[in-house]
């Protein structure tokens, strides 16, 4: 898995607006899902469509296999995107919209009906090659684009945000297939999203990038239990900041735990307390600041609102000010 | 005819079915009545004015207009000039109206509601001015001189209903298109093109038909060298009995209906207005 297959050295483009990405560094290994994760507007689509081939560059290299790819216009490169919406061409038919990049490459005709036939069915999606995109659901739809993408065997496979049009239920199931399918063609895949449960979920590594720059890069665990900022701890997940004399303390809810009696080094009064299911989440105010705390739920009965308690933070990060 | 007696239906139908009974009678009366009596004066022999019903009915006209030479000559010319006038709009409006959904460029708008220019003036006064122009460049009483004065005037459609067309193209699925491997012209060959085709075959149908009955910069331009169905109209009218109008009227209908029938798929509402935007 550890060679890498793209690798992005001092990527700088800028829009007039100021948005864009600068002096980005980065390797993308084969066989890995690296997701870009941040906010809108923190030049994460940027960077993708940079791969693609669909925005120049203003300085710095891209190298897909070890060739300088930043001349090469989107349809000469070995990269698939697939985007959030509109991507299938609705006056051509499932199995056109299929065969097209492959009929353009000049491939045989029975050769593209073999291969649309089996990704058709790693994809489930077999008995649709007759339809028109509008007769498909928008996960179908996906589907088939992500289909279309796989079948031009790409080095490197761009997702653009596919399935956040998509409603919850049929997003989980699209990203446990897509991880699936990934396993199976140890394909390379570079992924956008500003959804971090979808990162979490997903990724082999996650870049979490804010306003143009990388603010680290690491695996799921990595970037949960050791964010490196401020920035990264509040965006991953749920984190609370308690304010101490020279910086913050940023201590996730699971961490913070009630203490029985007087024994925990914070002292506070509960707020309010929530049923989540399993678990409870507990509100508690300490020297006027909110503290979560997530309590097992047979934990929590002997809780009530107004009680003073104290608690103890098993796993914390320290930021000094202004970092 | 006892029960078509109004009172009998009034409460046979009750009043709400009776009104619109009779609007909707009223409606085709106005609607159809003057091209049923087009119909019925073509296969009319003799025909005076005070009566509604010929005198006598027959082939006549028919045979008079068909054997007429300028006339039929008059046909092939008008089909020719709508073809040609069509084609050469569509190779010049098209690309404008990819360049006006495409790119955001200075006076943009202004250069849109220009095409609305052209068909705000009053038609003669406009001719008038193109024909002193026509003189200066020699292109008055030649084909290219018509074909212009026809283009001119559908610009706007040609430019207007394409352009709506390629907006709802996404610039995704563009750009897909780009990823799996084609190149920009294949893209606009394969991708653009086809799926702006409804809103650019309505514009040429367009076209078509307005060149077919084009006739007053037809006279201007064209006279009298070129003549064309819609001119030879105004002789028809001016220099021989109604009957023989209604023959000639009758011919210039069935290339429209034809048209309108052969692309009835694609002239819907949705590709008519979804053009006519501006934005």
């Amino acid at each position: 898995m550890r060679s890498p297959k793209v690798q992005l050295k001092r990527v700088t483009k800028k829009y007039a607006n100021g948005d864009g990405v600068e002096n980005i560094n980065l390797e993308i290994y084969e066989g890995e899902i690296l997701t870009l994760l941040g906010p809108s507007g923190c030049g994460k689509t940027t960077l993708l469509r940079i791969l693609g081939g669909f925005n120049a560059i203003d300085d710095g290299e891209v190298l897909i296999n070890g060739n300088n790819v930043v001349q090469l216009a989107p349809e000469k490169r070995p990269t698939a995107m697939v985007f959030q919406s509109y991507n299938l061409w609705p006056h051509m038919t499932v199995f056109e919209n299929l065969a097209f990049g492959m009929k353009l490459r000049k491939m045989p005709r029975t050769q593209i009906k073999e291969a649309i036939k089996s990704m058709l069915d790693l994809l489930k999606m077999n008995g649709t090659e007759k339809k028109y995109p509008n007769q498909l659901s928008g996960g179908q739809q996906q589907r088939i684009a992500i289909a279309r993408s796989l079948l031009l065997k790409p080095s490197v496979l761009l997702l653009d945000e596919p399935f956040s049009a998509l409603d919850a239920k049929i997003r989980m199931q699209m990203r446990e297939e897509l991880k699936k399918i990934q396993a199976q063609l140890n394909i390379t895949v570079m992924f956008v999203t500003h959804d971090q449960e979808e990162a979490m979920a997903l990724s082999h590594r996650i870049v979490v990038m804010d306003k143009g720059k990388i603010a680290q890069v690491g695996t799921p665990t990595e970037i949960y239990d050791q964010p490196v900022s401020k920035y990264v701890a509040s965006f991953i997940g749920e984190m609370n900041f308690i304010k101490e004399a020279d910086g913050e303390l940023a201590v996730r809810p699971e961490n913070v735990r009630i203490c029985s009696g007087n024994s925990g080094n914070y002292k506070g009064t509960i707020t309010s307390i929530m049923i989540l299911g399993h678990f409870a989440s507990v509100h508690i105010n300490y020297e006027g600041q909110d503290v979560k705390a997530f309590v097992a739920r047979s934990a929590s009965f002997e809780l009530c609102e107004t009680m003073p308690v104290s608690f103890e933070l098993i796993k914390y990060q320290r930021y000094k000010k202004g970092a | 005819m006892k029960y078509l007696n109004p009172n009998r239906l009034y409460h046979a139908l009750g009043r709400r079915k009776f009104l619109e009974f009779t609007l909707f009678t009223v409606f085709l009366l106005f609607f159809y009545s003057p091209l049923m009596n087009t119909v019925m004066l073509a296969f009319a022999n003799v025909y005076r004015v005070p009566a509604v019903i010929p005198q006598q009915f027959g082939f006549q006209w028919w045979s008079f207009i068909l054997s007429k030479e300028s006339l039929m000559s008059s046909i092939f010319n008008s089909f020719v000039i709508a073809i040609v006038a069509t084609a050469v709009s569509l190779i010049i409006c098209v690309p404008a109206a990819y360049a006006l959904s495409r790119y955001q460029f200075r006076g943009r708008r202004v250069l849109m509601f220009s095409y609305l220019l052209t068909n705000a003036f009053p038609k003669m006064g406009l001719y008038v001015s193109m024909g002193i122009l026509f003189y200066k460049f020699n292109l008055m009483g030649t084909f290219a001189g018509v074909i212009i004065v026809h283009i001119i005037n559908t610009l706007m459609f040609m430019v207007w209903l394409p352009m709506g067309a390629l907006r709802n193209i996404h610039r995704q699925q563009e750009e897909a298109a780009r990823d799996v491997g084609a190149t920009p012209l294949q893209v606009f060959r394969k991708v653009t093109l086809p799926m702006a085709m409804p809103g650019i075959a309505v514009a040429s149908i367009f076209t078509f038909l307005g060149s077919l009955e084009e006739s007053e910069g037809t006279m201007l331009v064209g006279f009298p060298q070129i003549n064309t169905m819609a001119t030879e109209m105004y002789g028809v009218i001016s220099d021989y009995p109604a009957t023989a109008g209604a023959v000639f009227a009758l011919i210039l209908i069935v290339p429209s209906l034809l048209i309108l029938f052969l692309f009835r798929k694609y002239i819907k509402p949705d590709s008519v207005f979804g053009g006519v935007k501006i934005k």
